[in-house]
């Protein structure tokens, strides 16, 4: 099974240019160094979990990719495309890297089936119609679809989070970034999101996913990195990374995680 | 087998709550419960409670003597001898019956009166048709067009065998509703923008709106109006002149954008920073994220202190009587001039008190019923 993943990886990996470039990135949140010089290849169909502690500056990477957050120093590339400042350049990258977050940020005066059908009719130019059937053809592969007309507001956080993947989803995106996607849910309700991102992952798309959940690492990844302190400490696949860590720091993560759990 | 022991001693343990089911404890409700729990639960309660009936009885007694009973309601020829007899002891409703016209449209010709009258007819059902949701489409703005050039052409006339009455004969209730409506109406999209370039990161237009927002607040409402009508002129080529109305009816505009702008900001700080980041994360351009994400979130949130401002706002239109404009209340203040009616203010501003009442009492009853209502996403 990882076997398969892995040629299919590598394999994206000698063909295709990379989905995103990052290249001696560099960012302060005013003197503070919050990623330091942070160069990774993320290859088109690779699943690549971030995970390291709190204010290790992963969230703050991801945000980097689709601009959330401006970097400083060094370059990102997406789909080819080097983030600048300029607008429309910006929105096309936006265009093909959805995101979820970790507090699902879907849109409360809006019902479901509108927070899913808004961008592909105002961004993609989709008609009414095939928007809404795109977007209940994605709410069926979350599992939600009767929850179409409902308002977020009248949802458990596991179904607003999977109506935010499925309105990530509409756009259809290239690559889907992920930031703690079950950190704000209810331990009964974390299930039900992996396993989504788990079908997900099954589709081929290329993903970055920030999470604690080693479980869904294992599954899943092609390749975990290891962020501590805004730099990238190590990387590799989920077996190695978790079953011989080479550094001390992913040591003593690692053990802190499991006791966690 | 494990399994099993374990649902059946589940089945015996749910079953035991079940063979006494707990009903809620009764509440106490009712009047007389109410009124113990909260107007006689001790003695200086109900001291208090007993004082202050006394005072009110006192009050409303007095009150309807004053204005119902020991009242008159017209006179004959202007002969208010009858009314000064009864200083004190009674209301003269006799000065709002007799002129109550001149209260309503001012000084506008006696015999075309029926014209602002269904002006203000046509304002109250422009209003009602606006509050209304299930007419908020495009079309509205349009019957807004075809209502205000109606009104338009009924105040000015000069067409359609409608006699052409200047402005500075205009006065009255149509003068409040015109100034308060135009004003409000281009004042909140103008307050949306300057709302929205405020928060701009393009350096040039977030200092012009700061500084727009600054210099108007700083200045009172008064000076503004004295500036638009007597300062504005001399900057004006020779033979030019704009309208007295429609530079009071300017000063408004700029004065409202500022105050509801600041308004609006509030709304827009107040919203999750995450509906941003959402909202650009889909790839939404600029004005779409901000029609259909942030402000109707926004605008949401500061209903009250909007509906506010707008009240205050209705009100403070009489302030053009100081540049010689006749609104409701100006028109009444004029009404008692007259040196048969002299003395019989009270009547008068009780009348124009009642009709602004009447306005801004449904503003305020229709904007929390908007609340609740576009609010009730947030309910479960």
């Amino acid at each position: 099974m990882s076997a398969a993943i892995e040629t299919v990886a590598s394999a994206a990996r000698t063909d295709a240019p990379p989905a995103i470039t990052l290249d001696r990135v560099n960012k302060w949140f005013g003197a503070l160094h919050v990623l330091r010089d942070i160069s990774m290849e993320v290859a088109l169909g690779e699943r690549v979990v971030v995970c390291g502690p709190s204010g290790s500056g992963k969230s703050t990477m991801i945000r980097c990719i689709n601009r959330l957050e401006t970097h400083q120093d060094g370059r990102i590339l997406v789909d080819g495309k080097e983030l600048t400042d300029d607008v429309r350049s910006l929105d096309a990258i936006r265009r093909e890297v959805g995101m979820v977050f970790q507090s699902f940020n879907l849109f409360p005066h809006l019902t479901v089936l509108e927070n899913c059908t808004l961008a592909p009719i105002w961004v993609r130019r989709m008609p009414k119609k095939d928007a809404e059937a795109l977007a209940m053809e994605y709410l069926t592969k979350v599992k939600i679809p009767e929850q179409a007309k409902k308002y977020p507001g009248q949802l458990s956080g596991g179904q607003q989070q999977r109506v935010a993947i499925a309105r990530a989803l509409c756009m259809k995106p290239k690559i889907m970034l992920f930031d703690e996607p079950t950190s704000a849910l209810d331990p009964e309700m974390i299930k039900e999101v992996l396993d989504t991102m788990v079908a997900l992952a099954d589709t081929g798309m290329t993903m970055i996913c920030v999470t604690h959940e080693m479980g869904f690492a294992r599954q899943v990844a092609d390749r975990v990195v290891f962020m501590d302190r805004g730099e990238i400490v190590e990387s590799g696949p989920p077996d190695t990374m978790f079953n011989s860590p080479q550094t001390d720091r992913l040591k003593l993560f690692l053990s802190q995680i499991l006791r966690g759990h | 087998m494990a399994s099993d022991t374990t649902t059946t001693q589940l089945a015996v343990a749910t079953a035991v709550p079940e063979a006494a089911p707990r009903t809620p404890p009764i509440s106490v409700i009712g009047p007389i419960a109410w009124m113990r729990a909260n107007l006689f639960s001790g003695w200086i309660s109900t001291a208090v409670t007993l004082a202050l009936a006394y005072l009110i009885a006192r009050w409303v007694i007095g009150f309807v003597d004053w204005a119902f009973i020991n009242a008159i309601w017209s006179v004959p020829n202007n002969q208010t001898q009858a009314c000064r007899d009864l200083r004190g002891t009674g209301a003269c409703w006799a000065v709002v019956t007799e002129k109550h016209r001149f209260i309503l449209f001012g000084t506008y010709p006696y015999e075309q009166h029926w014209r602002p009258a269904l002006v203000c007819v046509l304002f109250v059902g422009l209003y009602i048709v606006s509050a209304m949701r299930r007419f908020w489409r495009k079309e509205l703005a349009l019957v807004w067009i075809l209502a205000l050039t109606a009104i338009g052409i009924l105040m000015w006339g000069g067409i359609l065998g409608m006699p052409y009455v200047p402005q500075e004969r205009w006065g009255g209730l149509p003068i409040t509703l015109i100034l308060s409506t135009f004003g409000l109406a281009f004042a909140f999209p103008l307050a949306i923008l300057v709302a929205l370039g405020r928060r701009s990161k393009m350096p040039a237009i977030k200092a012009i709106c700061v500084l727009y927002v600054e210099l108007i607040r700083g200045v009172p409402l008064i000076s503004l109006l004295f500036m638009a009508s007597v300062m504005f002129p001399l900057f004006l080529p020779e033979g030019m002149n704009i309208d007295k109305l429609l530079r009071a009816q300017i000063a408004i505009i700029l004065f409202a954008g500022a105050y509801l702008a600041e308004v609006v900001r509030g709304g827009l700080q107040a919203l999750d920073k995450g509906q941003y980041e959402a909202a650009d994360a889909l790839g939404l351009s600029y004005w779409h994220k901000t029609s259909f994400i942030i402000l109707p979130q926004a605008l949401r949130l500061v209903i009250p202190p909007l509906v506010n401002t707008f009240i205050g706002f209705f009100k403070d239109t009489s302030l053009v009587l100081i540049i010689g404009i006749f609104d409701l209340l100006t028109a009444g203040k004029t009404a008692i001039v007259e040196p048969a009616w002299q003395g019989f203010g009270v009547e008068v501003y009780i009348t124009i008190g009642l009709i602004y009442f009447c306005f801004c009492f449904a503003m305020s009853k229709y904007s929390q019923g908007l609340e609740a209502e576009l609010n009730r996403h947030r309910r479960r």
